[in-house]
């Protein structure tokens, strides 16, 4: 699947500064995986060698340092830049494994009530002179939040679960994004056993409905928790079918034409030793 | 080969470290959600300074250094004189109290009041207060109390993590 | 009659809070206890949908608000019980078009017509979190053994203390094999990182999946240890002393017990 860059769709004028893109990772359902997600195609594009910005829009509830393994190292974040208590060197932080990435955090101690959505317009674009991608986690939800992690992006991937709820939610946030937007949407959590037992969505059966089109998909594992009990993105291993589907996804967002992987019905190590216990895997 | 013994045999002990990340992490966060506990502890710490020289309040300094396995409290406090009245002698013996201390569950008023000064390692706390009942924390060391956790010590705290089965509990009937 | 009015929260979306809200509530009124579950996710409604009652919603809770019905008319009586009923959000309007003393007075008036009142919380800490809290007199906070689920849960607890509301702890998505191989925190460490008493302890299960794509709450399954462990919260609520279950032999217990042996 061939996805144009902005670059490609709107080439820039001789002379004008070539600008990154801007994507917001959003979904309208909390726990469907954008944080993870953001911190592992960042990783991903970053160790593609792209310039990444990383931004966490989840002001009050900031999880996206922390899914990095960065927590101890943000001093400044959004709010201090944007009220100018702190220029944006300051406040990005590099991350500790891809040299090309840095993390805006959000603040913790504030409401998203406080951010200015167009001081947040004018962040985003001051990023993108300098990265080529500037990645924008959103909080879960449809409020000021969402409104705000929205306002800087030009492009919107959305991240869905197949389960109904999600489903739902991410058809109404699609629907509240408008036509400023063609949104891509990355499936996660896939058990393909459930599926195969009809017990679980398809990726079909959720893009039935949701009709966009499929920037990945990523299957369930526990290495999952593993990685955010470390802080260590997983795009970085090689060892697991989701780092894979993180990088084929990267290699998507950059244009290339990665085609999709056959059904993953390959199960990692612990949750076949846990079904050998008889019963329910978890 | 780590990762392949790892998944072998699964003792990757991610959760202790897990465990460890959130409770820094939560530090800092109470932390920065209560500007007013750190004001008073930087008058507290001031205050009780004071009593041995004197200090320029105009110009002091605290702050909290995150490191990647521990927190700590970093006062820089100028010092403009050596108090004459004490001159190394200080009229009240100085309490000092055990390093790391374990604060008690149950937290009467006046030892909330007490609890609430976090001193630097080193700092005895105000000779008011019984050494005993104090929450003293080394720093450095990751043993900080944060203040949320003493916020939440002013209610009894029933924990029930045990999920052996033959533990019982006393539930309220609320 | 003056219902207890317990809001179902987390700060992290997706940990369960509208299941265990739908499964809570419909264990309670298994037990012959009068229930209404109010949603008040306005914008992102689902507790219809996990409950299967989504082809019968009439009117929502922005409409009760509005004066344009009134609360009996907008309450969907689940006929699979003797006394549940819930009361849908609204799904094509946001979150500011209630406010928080119109929301409590919603839930005040559900209390008078039942002994217990559950509220959906939205996931977040902004205004649909602060409305849902306002008709609320006591909290159940739910999360995962995961770290970015306790820390915003930590968030929550925080601001909960700030109201002085009494509030217990649901661990959800508990996976025993992986608290032994150390991979996952253990209920006792989450315990300790919130300082809450505990309330439950629901495993991670897929059944979950399954029960809710058919609208159906787990409780009306048998032999099901997800229900189970929704049974003895309701029990707790209840004031009953029922010892947590063991979950160390995920499988086992099943099979010797059936899976409804409390512990």
């Amino acid at each position: 699947m061939h996805v144009l860059s902005e670059a490609q769709e709107h080439p820039q004028v001789e002379g004008a500064p070539v600008l990154g893109r801007a994507i917001v990772v959003t979904s309208g359902k909390g726990g469907v995986g954008k944080t993870t997600t953001t911190a592992n195609l960042g990783t991903a594009l970053a160790q593609r060698g792209a310039r990444v910005a990383l931004i966490d829009a989840d002001v009050g509830l900031r999880n996206l340092d922390i899914v990095l393994g960065l927590e101890s190292r943000v001093q400044f974040h959004v709010l201090d830049v944007i009220e100018e208590k702190a220029t944006l060197d300051e406040a990005l932080v590099p991350d500790k494994r891809s040299p090309t990435m840095f993390l805006l955090a959000a603040a913790q101690s504030r409401e998203k009530e406080d951010v200015d959505t167009q001081k947040m317009r004018e962040l985003v674009r001051a990023l993108r002179e300098r990265f080529d991608y500037v990645l924008i986690d959103c909080p879960a939800g449809i409020e000021r939040g969402f409104k705000n992690a929205v306002a800087g992006a030009e492009e919107a991937i959305v991240v869905c679960t197949p389960e109904v709820s999600a489903v739902r939610d991410v058809d109404r946030v699609v629907g509240l994004l408008g036509n400023r937007f063609r949104p891509q949407l990355i499936v996660n959590r896939i058990r393909p056993h459930l599926v195969k037992k009809g017990k679980m969505l398809s990726v079909e059966d959720v893009n039935a409905i949701l009709r966009l089109p499929l920037l990945g998909t990523i299957a369930d594992e526990p290495e999952i928790i593993v990685s955010s009990n470390r802080g260590e993105p997983l795009a970085l291993r090689t060892d697991i079918p989701a780092a894979a589907a993180y990088r084929a996804i990267a290699a998507r967002v950059a244009g290339e034409d990665v085609p999709a992987p056959t059904a993953q019905g390959k199960e990692s190590f612990l949750s076949r030793v846990g079904a050998w216990f008889g019963g329910r895997r978890a | 080969m780590i990762d392949f013994f790892r998944r072998l045999f699964g003792h990757s002990g991610s959760s202790s470290t897990a465990k460890e990340r959130l409770r820094l992490v939560l530090m800092t966060d109470h932390l920065e959600l209560s500007p007013e506990i750190v004001d008073s502890m930087k008058r507290d710490l001031v205050d009780v300074i004071s009593r041995y020289v004197e200090v320029d309040r105009e110009k002091i300094d605290v702050s909290f250094e995150r490191q990647d396995k521990a927190l700590a409290m970093l006062a820089n406090i100028p010092i403009i004189a050596v108090n004459r009245a004490s001159n190394g002698h200080v009229a009240e013996p100085p309490v000092v109290a055990p390093v790391a201390a374990v604060a008690p569950e149950i937290v009467t008023p006046a030892e909330e009041e007490a609890a609430a000064i976090e001193p630097a390692a080193g700092v005895a706390p105000p000779a008011e207060v019984p050494a005993a009942e104090t929450a003293v924390v080394a720093a450095p060391s990751g043993d900080a109390v944060a203040p949320g956790d003493l916020k939440r010590r002013r209610r009894r705290r029933k924990r029930k993590g045990s999920i052996s089965a033959s533990s019982t509990e006393t539930v309220s009937a609320n | 009659m003056n219902g207890r009015r317990i809001v179902v929260t987390s700060g992290k979306g997706g940990v369960g809070k509208t299941t265990t809200t739908a499964n809570v509530g419909a264990a309670l009124a298994k037990r012959g206890r009068s229930v209404i579950l109010i949603d008040a996710d306005i914008g992102l409604r689902n507790l219809d949908l996990v409950m299967g009652l989504e082809k019968r919603i009439v009117f929502d809770l922005v409409e009760v608000v509005e004066g344009r019905c009134q609360l009996r008319q907008a309450l969907i009586k689940d006929k699979r019980f003797e006394s549940l009923s819930i009361l849908p959000a609204a799904q094509t309007r946001e979150k500011d078009a209630i406010t928080q003393e119109q929301f409590a007075s919603v839930v005040a008036k559900a209390a008078e017509q039942a002994e217990y009142v559950f509220i959906d919380c939205p996931a977040g800490i902004e205004g649909g979190f602060r409305n849902a809290l306002a008709g609320a007199a006591e909290a159940i906070v739910v999360t995962t053994p995961e770290v970015s689920a306790i820390r915003d849960a930590d968030r929550v607890v925080g601001k909960l203390q700030d109201r002085h509301m009494p509030a217990r702890l649901i661990v959800n998505r508990l996976r025993p094999e992986m608290v032994r191989t150390g991979d996952m925190l253990s209920v006792d460490d989450v315990c300790e990182i919130l300082a809450l008493e505990l309330l439950g302890i629901i495993p991670d299960d897929e059944e979950i999946i399954d029960t809710t794509n058919r609208g159906q709450p787990v409780v009306l399954e048998d032999n099901n240890r997800l229900g189970a462990a929704y049974d003895n919260i309701a029990r707790r609520l209840e004031g009953e002393i029922v010892p947590f279950m063991r979950f160390d032999q995920p499988g086992l217990l099943s099979r010797l017990f059936g899976g409804k042996k409390a512990g």
